[in-house]
Parts: C-alpha cells; structure tokens; sequence
C-alpha cells in the first residue's frame, strides 16, 4: 500500500498542484489497486524494456468526435491489457482534467503502455491520447506524429461528424494506417451498416475493414487490439542508431521539474547519459526514463521505437520545446522535421476581477500556461478594466478551457473581453512601413488599427469550416452561413439524410456565437469543425464608441464594413442597458470616422431620492451610500459622463454571458 | 427625543417591511412594563435633562393602549424634564382610531397625531430625549380610493380613513399629519392629481408623502417582480412628485423636507431632530437610536440598535433593563456622513452652526468651499452654499441621491 500511497502522491503532483480542492476530484480511483497488476513499479523490478524490440512495438491514438466514445475505448483497452484493473469506476480514466470529465472531452494529450500477448508474442502497444477537437488539432498532429496509425471512432448511431472528417485528414496526411471502429453498436438506433457506407463514400475505406464494436460494453473490443498488431506497421528505427528522441508532449511537477513525453525514433536513452537539446542546444544529465501506464513508472531503459519520459533536470517547460529532438552529447543526429508553432486564432483581453487580485492571478496564468504552451500572454491594460493581459488561443474551445482551468484549478475568476481576431494591414505608406520595419503589420488591438489611407489592404483571417447535418436543416444552415459572409466550398451527401458542407469563413464571424446558432437551429444535430485557412482580403473600418462626442477607447471595434451598423447599435443599446442615468442627458454614438452610424439616448435623472428617512435604520442607507462614495474613484469619467466599471465588463462581455 | 415602538400589527400590509408582528393576543402589561424599563434605563444612560418631543411609531401604536402610551411617558418625565408643550406624537391607522380611543389617547398625553391613510410602518416609534420636545403623529389615510387600499393590503376603507382623519382633526386641531403615497402600480398623473385635490379638503396643516418603494421581500414587491401589477415610469414619478411640490406649495404649504410639507408652522419637530442629527433614544424591539451615553463617561455618538424579536427584546429587559442588541461608536466622519445625508433632505439644509456642533476644526466652507465636486454640482445649479449654509436647490432636492455620493466622496478625501 505504500507504494499506492507514493503513486497517487506524485499523480497528485502531477496535476497542477495549486488547487487542493480539484485534485480529489481527478484522483484516478483504480490506484488503490495499482499494486496488483503485473509490471509494478515494486521495488527494483524495473521492467526490462529490452525485451519489446521494434518488431513488436505499436504506437498508435484514438481519434473521434466528442462523444463518439473514445474515451471509453481507451478504457476498454487499458483493462483487457491488464494495466488497469476491470472496475466499474474506470470512466476516463486518461481525463486527468476536471474540465475534461466535466464536459467529455479530451484537451490534453495522454499516454499509456499497454503489454498485450498475441499469438505467442509480447506486444509492446503505446496507445497516444489526443483531443478531439479541432481548437487542440494542434495537439492531435504533434500526438500523431508519435504513430504509426490511428483508430477512427464512429459513432453507429450520429455517424460521420465534423471532426471525425477533420481527424481523419490529420491522420490520413500523416501517412498513417487507419482503423475504422464503428462504436455504441449495443445502442437502440445503431445503424453501423449506414455509418460503414459513409466511411466508404468518404474516406474510400472498404465497408468490410470497419470493425464494429461496444465499447461500453467490451463487445469486440479484443478484436480492435489484434487489428493494431495486424494493420499498424511497427515503427521503423534501429537501436543500434544513436540517440534521436521526439519531445512530442511535456507536463510540468512543481517537485522533479519538467516531464518530456519523448518517442524515441533511434537509439536508446538511460538514466545518467548526458543529453543535448537540438533546438536550445543544452546540456541535461538523465535522471530518470519510464513508461506511462498511465502514471509514470520508471524503467532501466527505453529502446528504439518505444514511447515513454523523461526527466533531465528541465527547470521550464519552455526547455523542453515540443517538436525538439534530442541527441546524446557529441554524437548530434539530424533533427527530426519538428512542428510550427502553435498559432493563436483567437484573441481576448483577460483582467482580474479586482486590481488587487492582480498578482495571484499572474502566477496562476503562469503556472496554468506551463503545461498549456499554446497560449500567448501579452501585457495590457485598460482605462477601464485596469492591469490585464491579451492572451491569444488556438480557438473559442480553447479559450473556455483555458478560462475554465483558471477558475477550477487555481479559483480565480476573471474578466474576459468579447472575442478579437489577428487582422492584417498591407501598409501603403513609407512613413509606417518605416517604422514598423516591413510592410505588413498584424493589429491584435484596434488601438493599433492604421487609417485607411496609409493602407494598401486589410487582411482578415479565414478558416475552412464543416459542418454535417441531417439535410433538413440545410436551408436554414446555408442561410446563416450566408449571413455570416461565408462562401460555399463543397456539398456533399454522405448518405441519403447527412450532408457534409464546406465553407471559407471569415474568423471573426465565428468566434463569438456562431456555434450555439448553428446547435440551435439544427437541434442540436450538426456538427461543425474548422481548420485554419490563410487571411484574405477584407473591407474593414475601425468604429468607435462615443459618450457625448467624446470616443471610449475600450469599446473601439474592427469590424468588417457590412456588420458595422448592425454591431454599432446593439453596442449602443448594450451601454444604454448599462449606464446608469445620470443628471444630465447621454447621447451614446457609434461613429465610423466623422460619420455616426447609430445613437441612442439616456435621459437624466428627473427624481432620484429616497421617499422615507428617518432616524430608523439609516446604517444601511449610509452603507450604501459610502459604497457608491467609493465607486466614485472606480469610475472611468468619458468627459464628463461616469461610466461604472462594470458597464464595460457587460458591454465587452461575450453575447452569451450575458 | 424617546422613540417607543410598538411592534405589533392587526394585520401585514402588502408593501411593509417593517419590524412588524402579528399576533392573536398581545400581553399589554408585560410590553408597557418592558417600555417603561427600557425608556427609564436608556435616559439614565444618556444623562439626557430635558426631552424635547416623544413619538410613538411602530407597528402600530394605536393598538397599544392609552394606558401604555402613559406609562411610557411617565417614565420619561420621571428620568427627565418633560416640558409641558412637548410635541407628544403617536401613529394612527384609521381603523384603530375610533373617536373614543383617540380621546383616550390624548387624556394619555398625546398631543399630536399622524394619520396613515394608506402609508404604514415608515416610522419608528420612540419617545425622543433632546434639547427640544416630543411630537405624536396620527397615520392618516394613505390613500382615498377603495382599489388603492386593498392593493396596499390596508386594513381600512377610504370612508373609515375619512373618519379617522376628522376624528383625530377633531381632538388634535392644528396637530394631525396625514401620510399619503402616490406612485402605485396603476397610478396615473391625473389620478395622483384628483387625489391630491382630495386630501387638501380632507387634511390638517401636516401631509407627509411618499414615492411608494417596492421593499424587497413584500408582498407587493414580489406582485410586481412576476408582473401582476405595473409600476409606473420614471417620468411620471417624477411628473408626480414635481405636481405635488407644486400644488402644496400653492395650498402654503413649506416643503421642509423631501417628503414633508406643513403650513403655519407645523413642522414635525420630532422628525426634524432626525434630519438635523439631534440626539434620540430607541426604545422598543426594533428601534433605533443614536446618542451620546454619557453615564459611562462617553463622550461620542453611538449608533445603537435594539433586539428585534419582541419576546427575546421582553426577556433581555426584565433581566438588565435594556435589549440593546448593538451598539457602535460613530467616527467623526461618520457622523458627518449621517449629518450630510440627512440634513440636505430638508429645505434649510446644513447650516453653519449646525456643522460646526459636530466638527469645530473643519468647517463646511472648508471643505465643499474648495474646487470640487460640490462646486461643480453649485455650478449646476443643483446646489448651494452660501453664508445660510450648505442646501439644495428646489430642483437638486429632487435628485439628492446622485448628489450625495459626490459629496460624500469629496468629504472622504478630506
């Protein structure tokens, strides 16, 4: 028990350790019996990983839309492999997160060995986690470059969705062998035949390779293993090479420093060797090598093909670069291709609550981005909201992930302003060109945004939606995609009720609230995933806000020339909502230069004072009042119209929180 | 100035959230024995010589019997001088305000009535002990209109509160207030305004009114909440108030405080202590009080509260004589801050002198004199300090509630 004891110690450690009250939750509840299954990490019997030459060595992950059941497959798996035992309670159990069990989803990348003997043979199959959507296909590519081949889930009763379309390409431009798993056959409205034909039509895989399976309820699952070791070719290396290690995934321990998930494409890697880092060039001694099964269980060795960690004394998660290669000292190898680095799409200013939760909320950003290296985290700071930042995120998914992390594994709630995006301006004049030292800027705050006639063009960005229905919603779907200045792509029926559409959407229509529209108007039905596709040219205009003539800088907004009057009198209706009335009349103006495009008006106060004061309870009244006293220094005054704080926050607000 | 409350009711209204009990049966012995303790124990605490008005508020005094109401002030003439011309206020609702009880009543000592016609439980009852003497208010007839009271959930018809208000005229002449309140759900400017004509041929020389407040948790707040009943738009509640102001005006009426009009000198001179921060003495579950317990060698203003619960208030009494439930010193500032709020409420505002009794270093010239807040909002026109003191202007009193956290700022940063 005492060994249990330390596993679940160091799990616990693991997790970004800051929040006491998330990690009971995340406790993995099949650790109690970890001491009972075979290869423990008891005592010395560290397992020799000498005997999984490359020949019987599978790397492979589970791609599928949320919900499809990839999860529960992985489950499925780590149990009939016996590195988990077979309980009940086994839900997730590669979900370390509470956003993840929370709302089924898989954001960070997991790993686990799994020892499997078919036909006489030890199998050594690393199974790769990936998340499902498209915000953190980022991560799916960086996890699949560790494969060899992928099982594609699909659900037997929704079928083919958008981001089982997207995961499909990610593995399929990877080169990798694919499986195909129809899961839930136990289901009512199963109709695996339907999906099979599906797979066929569009990803031209034979009806007969699809297996169908339970994952729920273990139906055919053996069935999915033996097809790992059949189809998914080992992979190709020689341990006779020198060292060459991918950094594919890296965690931070507040305790041991940086965790590198690495797969080794040559050679072999042990404790006390001496390491170089082919991007920072570095030197690090090797303290400790292992497998994951799923937590961390140290070995003499890692071979050639293998997938495991490794800790080397990394003290930033920034040393461990992902996508790095790593070599023994002075014998350098040629670096593995790498990865670009993850590019934020979305961008939103973040701002304690109150100013004096500034610097808790500084190291929570900082710890939280340690094992999130995909968000950027620029300083900024507002008249309005004081002292923040401008964090930049894969995509709105992201961004509610990463907000939600704040608030449940460091308790730090935030304000979070309404979704920008990375506009581009082509500059025209010699004079900016100048100073900016090329001539072509991104404006991530509008505050930057050049005049129109120092710009050659505006650039917005763009991204390749999908979306599959069930054709009944598709007028309804075309015309909002319309709406939302997107250009048809593609139309494809994928069976006779599914359709699969494409279209070329400007990001910054999609960012806000573009989902829960389309969830709306399908019943929930479609399904709808999106991929990065370039910037193009953009009628944009910068339109300011103004109270009594005179301009809020924090509510100035890029927007494209079309959506502008629209956007401007919901902002204006927005601040009418918020403002409260004050002595005197408040025009509220949306202006696009000189030109004002919307107003309203807030009368002034004709009556404002309490009918019944007496000598009674005045202590409350008095309360109140000194609370508005001091309200007075957090006024932000435009002119002379004071605009309490929280009038922004709800203007700058997501539509959704309101 | 004592302030005794009596906490008890016949009946809940829809828009009170008083401190208001109704119970099948009050002991009137054991609450007038409480009452008396209670008043004799807080006078000897605050040393107080003479009482200028005493006011019996509630609940609803008049359910108490003339008995109580002379124990009571026996009491307070026994612990200190009751002058003779005391202002000696007690609250009436109509349908507690027989002929005969109000004669019972003034035999007690009463000697000034407020009638609430369809207002009720603004006021906290209490005996005041101050330089200056008591008053007694009858509660008249919050409203005329038979649809008006039962939405209020008052317990009296309009001809009853007709009755009462010239009953209490009768026995009280030149010394009865009437309560009023306008802006109920429903309630046009035309409406409002017929009723005004109505209570100036009905009234005495004292009216207070109010802007009806939806408090939380009353029956009538949650009516409104789910949209049973409208409440009218701010500018006509504004359009109400501003006819009111106009038409007691013309009737000569002086609008000495924001809710209260008298003529011929009526003031309530109770009420007015409150507005100018005098001293006064809660007495009863539930009231307020703020003085300075000079018997214990203080020498500042305490805020004290007594205990709510009329039988935990009883129990605390019998056994050490007060049920005071919370008690807190009152910084200068604070005291300024309470002087600020209530004293801009009343037509002559805060005068020189009046500051000066709680701040001798720092004079008002001092402190709203400089660049600031208050100069712009004299610049405004809603404001004014001048060598009287510092007041509103007719228009800024309407609007006193956006005026006060600015002052209340610029008196911070001081």
């Amino acid at each position: 028990m005492a060994l249990a004891g330390r596993a679940a110690l160091r799990w616990r450690a693991r997790l970004p350790s800051a929040c006491p009250a998330a990690a009971p939750l995340c406790r993995p509840a099949w650790l109690p019996a970890a001491c009972g299954r075979p290869y423990s990490s008891r005592g010395k019997e560290k397992i020799d990983m000498s005997t999984y030459p490359v020949e019987s060595i599978r790397n492979f992950s589970i791609i599928a839309h949320v919900d499809h059941g990839k999860s529960t497959l992985a489950d499925r798996l780590l149990e009939i492999t016996g590195t988990i035992s077979k309980t009940d309670h086994n839900k997730q159990v590669l979900d370390k997160l509470q956003v993840e069990r929370e709302r089924g989803i898989t954001v960070k990348a997991q790993s686990a060995s799994l020892f499997y003997n078919h036909e006489g043979i030890n199998y050594l199959l690393n199974l790769i986690d990936t998340p499902g959507h498209v915000d953190f296909s980022y991560e799916v590519s960086r996890s699949l470059s560790a494969c060899q081949g992928v099982i594609l889930v699909v659900d037997a009763n929704e079928g083919i969705q958008a981001q089982t379309v997207a995961n499909f390409y990610l593995a399929f431009e990877a080169q990798l062998s694919i499986i195909p798993v129809i899961n839930k056959i136990d289901l009512k409205n199963a109709d695996p035949e339907r999906v099979e034909k599906q797979i066929e039509k569009l990803f031209d895989i034979p009806t007969d390779e699809c297996i169908r399976i339970s994952a729920k309820q273990g139906t055919n699952v053996e069935k999915v293993l033996q097809k790992v070791i059949e189809k998914i070719p080992p992979p190709q290396c020689n341990t006779a090479d020198p060292l060459k290690a991918l950094v594919f995934d890296s965690t931070f321990d507040h305790y041991r420093g940086v965790i590198a998930n690495i797969a080794l494409f040559g050679g072999e890697i042990a404790k006390g060797q001496k390491i170089v880092s082919a991007h920072t060039k570095k030197r690090y001694e090797v303290n400790e090598v292992g497998i994951l099964t799923p937590n961390e269980q140290p070995t003499h060795k890692l071979y050639a093909g293998q997938v495991g960690y490794l800790i080397a004394g990394m003290k930033e998660v920034t040393e461990a670069q992902i996508g790095d290669t790593l070599f023994l000292y002075k014998q350098p190898v040629e670096p593995l291709p790498g990865f670009k680095s993850a590019k934020p799409m979305v961008f939103a200013g973040m701002y304690p609550v109150d100013q004096t939760e500034y610097n808790n909320l500084k190291s929570a950003l900082e710890r939280l981005t340690l094992n999130d290296s995909s968000v950027t985290v620029h300083r900024d700071s507002s008249l309005a909201l004081g002292a923040g930042w401008r964090l930049g995120f894969l995509g709105l998914l992201h961004m509610e992930v990463f907000n939600q992390r704040l608030e449940q594994e460091y308790n730090m709630s935030v304000i979070l302003t309404a979704p920008t995006v990375p506009y581009k301006a082509v500059l025209s004049s010699a004079k900016l060109i100048k100073e900016y030292g090329k001539d072509q800027i991104t404006i991530i705050n509008p505050a930057q945004f050049p005049d129109k006639l120092s710009v050659s063009e505006y650039l917005e960005p763009t991204v390749l939606g999908t979306i599959v229905t069930p054709h009944e919603y598709i007028g309804k779907i075309i015309t909002l995609c319309q709406d939302r200045r997107a250009v048809q792509k593609d139309l494809l029926y994928i069976d006779e009720h599914r359709v699969m559409l494409k279209y070329l959407f400007p990001l910054n229509e999609i960012v806000v609230d573009f989902y829960d529209a389309l969830k709306s108007l399908s019943s929930g039905y479609a399904s709808f995933d999106y991929e990065d596709a370039g910037y193009q040219s953009a009628d944009l205009i910068k339109m300011d806000i103004l109270l009594n003539g005179n301009p809020v800088e924090e509510l100035a907004t890029i927007i494209h020339n079309d959506k502008a009057y629209a956007a401007g009198k919901l902002l204006c209706e927005r601040l009418k909502e918020t403002i409260p009335r004050q002595l005197f009349e408040i025009a509220i103006q949306a202006a696009i230069g000189k030109k004002i495009i919307a107003r309203e008006t807030l009368k002034p106060y004709r009556k404002n004072v309490v009918a019944k004061c007496y000598g009674g309870d005045i202590t409350r009244r008095m309360k109140l009042l000194r609370r508005q006293a001091e309200g007075k220094k957090l006024m932000r005054k435009i002119g002379n119209v004071e605009v309490p704080r929280d009038a922004f926050i709800r203007v700058l607000k997501r539509e959704t929180d309101k | 100035a004592p302030c005794p409350q009596w906490p008890y009711c016949r009946k809940r209204c829809s828009y009170c959230n008083f401190n208001t009990y109704v119970v099948p049966a009050v002991d009137q012995a054991a609450v007038r024995a409480c009452l008396v303790r209670e008043a004799q124990t807080l006078l000897r605490l605050s040393q107080v010589h003479s009482v200028t008005s005493v006011f019996f508020g509630g609940g609803t005094p008049s359910l108490a019997s003339p008995g109580t109401v002379a124990a009571v002030l026996e009491a307070v003439a026994g612990a200190a001088h009751l002058p003779a011309g005391a202002e000696v206020t007690l609250e009436a609702n109509p349908s507690s305000t027989s002929a005969p009880a109000l004669a019972g009543f003034r035999a007690a000592g009463v000697n000034r009535l407020s009638v609430g016609v369809q207002v009720r439980g603004a006021l906290p009852a209490a005996a005041t002990a101050a330089p200056r003497g008591p008053v007694v208010t009858v509660l008249p007839p919050q409203s005329l209109d038979e649809a008006e009271l039962r939405m209020l959930g008052r317990e009296h018809t309009a001809a009853e509160a007709r009755k009462a208000v010239e009953a209490a005229r009768g026995l009280f002449p030149g010394r009865t207030s009437i309560d009023l309140l306008f802006g109920l759900p429903g309630q046009s400017r035309d409406a409002w305004a017929q009723r005004l004509e109505e209570i100036l041929g009905l009234c005495d020389d004292h009216i207070s009114l109010y802007q009806l407040t939806l408090e939380r948790g009353t029956a009538l707040a949650a009516q409104v909440r789910c949209g049973a009943l409208p409440t009218p738009p701010q500018d006509v509640l504004a359009d109400m108030y501003q006819t009111a102001r106009n038409v007691l005006v013309a009737a000569g009426f002086r609008h000495y405080e924001v809710s209260n009009f008298a003529r011929k000198g009526a003031l309530s001179t109770h009420n007015l202590s409150y507005w100018q921060a005098d001293q006064y003495i809660g007495v009863g579950p539930g009231a307020h009080g703020r003085f300075v317990l000079r018997a214990e060698g203080g020498c500042s203003r305490e805020a004290r509260v007594q205990t709510l619960e009329p039988v935990t208030w009883m129990r605390e009494v019998q056994s050490h004589g007060h049920g005071t439930r919370s008690r807190a010193v009152l910084s200068l500032l604070e005291q300024l801050e309470e002087l600020l709020t209530l004293g801009l409420r009343t037509d002559e505002g805060i005068t020189h002198e009046r500051w000066g009794h709680f701040s001798p270093q720092l004079s008002l010239q001092a402190v709203f004199g400089e660049p600031g807040e208050a100069q712009a909002l004299q610049q405004e026109g809603w404001l004014v300090l001048d060598s009287g003191g510092l007041r509103c202007t007719w228009a800024g009193l309407a609007v006193l509630d956006s005026l006060l956290p600015d002052l209340l700022w610029q008196l911070q940063r001081v």
